[in-house]
Order: structure tokens, then sequence, then C-alpha cells
């Protein structure tokens, strides 16, 4: 139904993702200003960036929440600018929020459960069973993210952390092609950033990832890459160690 | 798969364990005590004016089941479901009328064989839209598809541009406003302010003697029952857990991959449908139907029964229309000015002091007596399971 293998061999580099000449404004104002940037297959990449950059923009952009002015977005040769929000999941394009959102008033087992891709339309929905392989799904997912002894808990109740995990654990039942994490860590202890990090490291495997995150320390532990945006623009890109010396950024963002 | 062999101990996550009945145990007890409140006690108990007269507060409850889907469950409250009850009940009265027009009885007018009203508007051919009227299953359908296609167009125009809380509230408001205006208007085609009167037989059968008002009845107590379960039905499937997902976090529903324009607009049509067997009933009971159903303020006060009630309860929504209906009679009989100050400050009272209604009382307050009294509520009172199965939901 969703995330459809589609790796087509045209002559260039096979890209999950292509951002090009991206732009969006509000009320004259960009936000994103021609940007563009290419994340490879089962690539961790982290965007960083001071506050107002347009980063969480980037991701609205992507996932279809906000449309772009201008520009293209191509995901595995699909243009998602003109896509509907349920589409670009359906893709294979999953997004988690800065806060954690999910289902409060559900427990986590229906939390899971609701986002598993079936029954996805009204009569889809009505007509749903919960078989066996669901359960299973369920069960396997819950614990990738730590979560198989709250099954039945409340989601409400759970601590900020393992909010988080649910939501990533929420998007993961989905199997997307391209997993985008707003935060992920935010408001986590130590501890439990460094699970964080271990899952991320460990969800890679089939799959790329678009992370925002200020902390710098969990940034290093994961990422791949790292785009800096500043002003709706990139102000440097490239492996961690590239950007953390660059002149610019240590400028902007990282302070002397 | 092969784990179902590691999955012997304990924490198995097994079908059973996450089993979501259709009714509880507990669940099944109030659905016995309501039917049996309705076809036992009230028939046996009240004469044949106070039944009918329950009988009319019921078709209400159909109204008031449907807000418990839309406004509880998925969180859009609608200020205008007086539209479907009125045009279940405007279609039920036009096939009544008809029958009720023979040629022989409408024999002193102009043109005879047409509804009297019509006649007197210098009406002199029966409008096209009434024709598919004189077949009784065409006007069976009527009665639910009429409300259901207004509520798409509305839920569609409303929904897949994002116009949610007090804008569509206002807005189906408005359309309420519109749709009195335009049967008021239209008299020689709606018969305008009086309504469609003088109704006498369905199909033959005078639906005004004492008989076939008791047989209506049990027919509207039977529906409303059946309307229940059927809401139950969605509430217990997955759809019903997507309503209440998309309630609290509408986005991460979207963003999950669906689209939720098109489970609101469902829940919208399925709530307007219901709404519309209310109507029919009202007319077959009432023996009229009139613009003063379908306006603003019906409709607000149909909100009202659901809060009332309990705006998650289903089983609320009955008791809640059965209740503020009674009241209003009650006390218009004796203090006609003031009802309408009553119901202000029943609606305020609600908001204030009791906002889950009387199904939020009952759970506060009566049940966790029952559970120490009982033994049918300790199994289910104990496991606190989610909001989907909570009891008197």
């Amino acid at each position: 139904m969703n995330a459809t293998p589609a790796t087509t061999t045209n002559g260039r580099k096979d890209f999950v993702l292509e951002v090009e000449a991206l732009t969006v404004s509000f009320d004259g104002f960009k936000a994103v200003d021609d940007l563009s940037f290419y994340v490879d297959e089962n690539e961790i990449r982290v965007i960083i960036g001071p506050n107002g950059a347009g980063k969480t923009t980037v991701l609205d952009l992507i996932c279809g929440r906000t449309r772009a002015s201008k520009g293209s977005i191509r995901f595995r040769d699909r243009e998602l600018t003109k896509m509907k929000e349920h589409q670009i999941v359906h893709a294979g394009v999953g997004r988690k929020f800065q806060n954690p959102t999910i289902y409060e008033e559900l427990t986590v087992f229906e939390n899971l459960e609701l986002s598993v891709p079936r029954g996805r339309n009204v009569f889809g929905a009505l007509a749903f069973r919960r078989d066996q392989n669901v359960l299973d799904r369920i069960e396997e997912v819950a614990e990738f993210v730590f979560l198989k002894d709250q099954l039945k808990t409340p989601s409400a109740i759970l601590s900020h952390g393992q909010k988080q995990w649910l939501e990533i654990g929420m998007l993961l039942i989905q199997d997307p092609s391209l997993l985008m994490l707003d935060e992920p860590v935010a408001g986590m202890s130590v501890g439990e950033r460094v699970k964080t990090a271990e899952l991320l490291n460990n969800i890679i495997k089939d799959r790329s990832v678009i992370v925002i995150e200020h902390d710098m320390k969990f940034v290093e532990d994961i990422a791949h890459r790292v785009t800096v945006l500043h002003q709706g623009k990139v102000l440097s890109e490239g492996p961690m160690d590239h950007v953390k010396n660059d002149p610019k950024v240590v400028e902007v963002y990282l302070g002397h | 798969m092969s784990s179902s062999t590691t999955h012997s101990t304990t924490d198995t996550v097994s079908a059973r364990r996450f089993a979501n009945p259709f009714f509880s145990r507990e669940g099944w007890l109030y659905f016995a005590i309501l039917a049996v409140l309705l076809l036992v006690v009230f028939p046996l108990a009240l004469d044949a004016f106070r039944l009918n007269n329950i009988g009319r507060y019921l078709t209400y409850g159909f109204v008031a089941l449907g807000l418990v889907l839309c406004w509880g469950h998925t969180g859009i409250l609608s200020l205008g479901q007086g539209i479907f009850f009125g045009l279940g009940g405007y279609c039920m009265a036009m096939f009544l009328k008809l029958e009720a027009s023979t040629p022989e009885n409408t024999a002193i007018q102009t043109t005879p064989g047409i509804p009297d009203f019509m006649d007197w508007n210098q009406i002199t051919e029966l409008p096209w839209f009434w024709v598919p009227f004189n077949s009784f299953a065409f006007t069976l359908v009527a009665v639910v598809a009429v409300p259901m296609i207004l509520a798409f167009i509305i839920g569609f125009a409303m929904f897949t541009r994002r116009v949610g809380g007090v804008y569509f509230a206002i807005i189906t408001q408005a359309i309420a406003a519109i749709l009195t205006i335009l049967i008021i208007g239209q008299q020689g085609y709606t018969g305008g302010v009086n309504g469609i009167t003088d109704l006498r037989t369905m199909l033959g059968w005078s639906i005004r003697g004492a008989d076939s008002q008791f047989i209506l009845y049990f027919v509207c107590a039977g529906l409303i029952l059946a309307s229940l379960l059927l809401c139950r039905a969605v509430h217990v499937s997955k759809l019903g857990r997507l309503l209440i997902a998309i309630r609290d976090k509408e986005d991460r529903v979207r963003f999950s991959g669906y689209d939720v324009a098109a489970f609101k607009v469902f829940v919208f049509c399925l709530a307007a449908g219901i709404a519309g067997i209310g109507g029919a009933l009202f007319t077959l009971q009432v023996g009229f139907m009139s613009p003063t159903f379908v306006g603003i303020v019906p409709s607000i006060e149909m909100v009202i029964f659901a809060a009332v009630g309990g705006r998650f309860s289903l089983f609320g929504a009955i008791y809640g229309a059965l209740l503020v209906n009674y009241a209003k009679s009650a006390f218009s009989e004796s203090f006609p000015e003031l009802w309408l100050f009553a119901m202000g400050g029943l609606f305020i009272a609600v908001v204030m002091a009791f906002p889950d209604g009387l199904a939020g009382l009952y759970n506060r307050y009566v049940r966790p007596h029952l559970v120490k009294l009982s033994g049918v509520f300790g199994r289910k009172g104990k496991s606190g399971r989610d909001v989907v199965a909570q009891p008197a939901e």
C-alpha cells in the first residue's frame, strides 16, 4: 500500500530526497529561501541552525503541511509539492513533530494500532479487524521503542521521553523510507538520549532519516552529514567535523 | 511468524488481552435497562397521551446520538442539526401530505389532487421535486438520504478546506437560518410558516388513532435502540478510535496517512442520516412538520440535549433528550414564558458545573458505589481501560 521501493536508476546518483530551489514566503518574509539539499539512501542527516533559521519549515514543506511558493521536492522521483499530506505519507515519508504528538486519550497499544498502515480510508477503517499480524507488528515495534511493558498504559501518563519514543514507534510501524524527526531528544534525560541515539542508529538500516536537533553531543553521535541553515539558506554542509570548524557556522550558531 | 513460540509467557500480546468488546458486561446491562425502560416500563406506566410525548422526545434522541459521535467523539460542534431533523421530517410529511391530498379529498380546490397549501398559492401542478414522494419506498430512502446528501455537501465544502471549531458551528447555524427562511419564503412549495399539516394516513393506515400511536411509539423505541447499537458499532471500530484521535491530535492523524476530511465528512453524514430518521418519526407521531423544528433555536436545543446527557455518552444522549424534553413540557405547562430562561440556565449549568453531563455525574458519584455493591461492575472497574470502553459511553 505504501513505501513502494521505487529505486529507479536514470544515470545520476540516486538520492532519496532532492530538494531544489525551494522557497516559501509568508507575507514577503522568506522563511526558506532558494534552498537545495540532497539526502542519500540510509543516511542520517541532521539539520541545525539558530532559531528562526527555517528548520521546522523545511520539514513542514516536505510533508505537505506548508505549501512551497517555488521550487521542487522530489522523493524517489515523485514530486511531493503537489501531493496531499496523506498521499505523501503513503509514498513513504513519516514525520515526528517537535512536541510529542500522540493520542493522549488512548493507550500505547491503541496509539500504535492506529498507526498500522491498514484500513486507511473510511470504509477500510470500519471493516478493520486486528489479526495476529497486526498484534505481532505492534509488539515488535513496542519492544523496539522500549515500551513493550507499557502497552496498556494510557499514553497521557507516559514520561516526556517515553512519549517521544511512542511517536517514533508510531512512525516506524508505518515503515517509512524517509523519517523526519523534529527534536527527538528534547526533554529527555541523559540516559534516554543515549538510548534514543542507539534507537536511531538501529532504524537507519532500511531508511533515511532527517533530524532537527540542538543538542550538539547528540548530533555528533548520530549525524552522517550536517546541514546548517541560517535565514532560510544553507550556510554550510558536510560531516560534523567539517561543519564544526567552519568559521561561518561558528559565527552564527555555535558561538566562540 | 515464528514469534508465536516466544509468546508463551504472561506478557504475550494476545488478541484477548487487547480485546475491544462491542459492549462490556456492564455495557450490556445499561443497554438492557434502557430497552426495558423504553419497551416495557413506559408503555405499561403511561397513558396514551404521555406515551406519545415520550415518543416525541425520543425522536430528538436520534439527533443527540449523532451529536455524541460528531461533537463528543470527533470534536465537530454542529449548531445546525435541526436542518437534518427537519429534512427527514419534511420528506415524511411530503409523502403523507400527498396521500392525504387525493382528488376526492381535495375536490373543492381549483386544482384537485395537489396539497391544499399549493392550491391557496395559485400553484396548478405538483412541483417536480414533490412527484417522487408519491412512492413510499422512495420516501423511506429519502428520509435518510436527503439529510446525508446535504451533510455531504456541507461537510465536503467545509472539512476539505479545514474549516472547523467555532467557524464550522457558525456556518451550520447560518445554514439552519437560511433553510428556515427558504421554507417560510417558498410557501407554495413548502407550506410556509405553517408547515405541512393535516396529515392523516400512511399507506391507508391512520396515524392519529390511539392504537397507531401506540405502535408508532414502539417503532420509534425500536429504531432508537437500533441506532444506538449502530453508533456503538462505529465507536468500537477502528474508525471510532480514529475519530477520538482526530479530536485529540488532528495533525498526527493526518500525518499518519489518513485523509482527515473524509472521516469528518463520514461522521457528519452519519449523524445527519440518524437525525433524519428522528425527524421522520417526529412527523409520524405529531402529525405535522413545520419550520419551527428546523431553525437555530431547535438546533441549539438539540445540542443541549446531548450536553445534558453527556456529550461523550450514547446512553446519555437518549436520557438527556428524554429528561430535558420532559422538563420542557412540565415547565412550560406551568410557566410558559420562563422556559427559555430555564433552558439557558440549564445550558450554563451544564457547561460550568458538569461538563460531562449526566453520564459524567453518574460515573463520578453513582457508579463507584455500585462497584462496591455488585460483582458485575467490579471486574470492569479494576482494569481502568481506555476511553473507548468507558462504561457509560
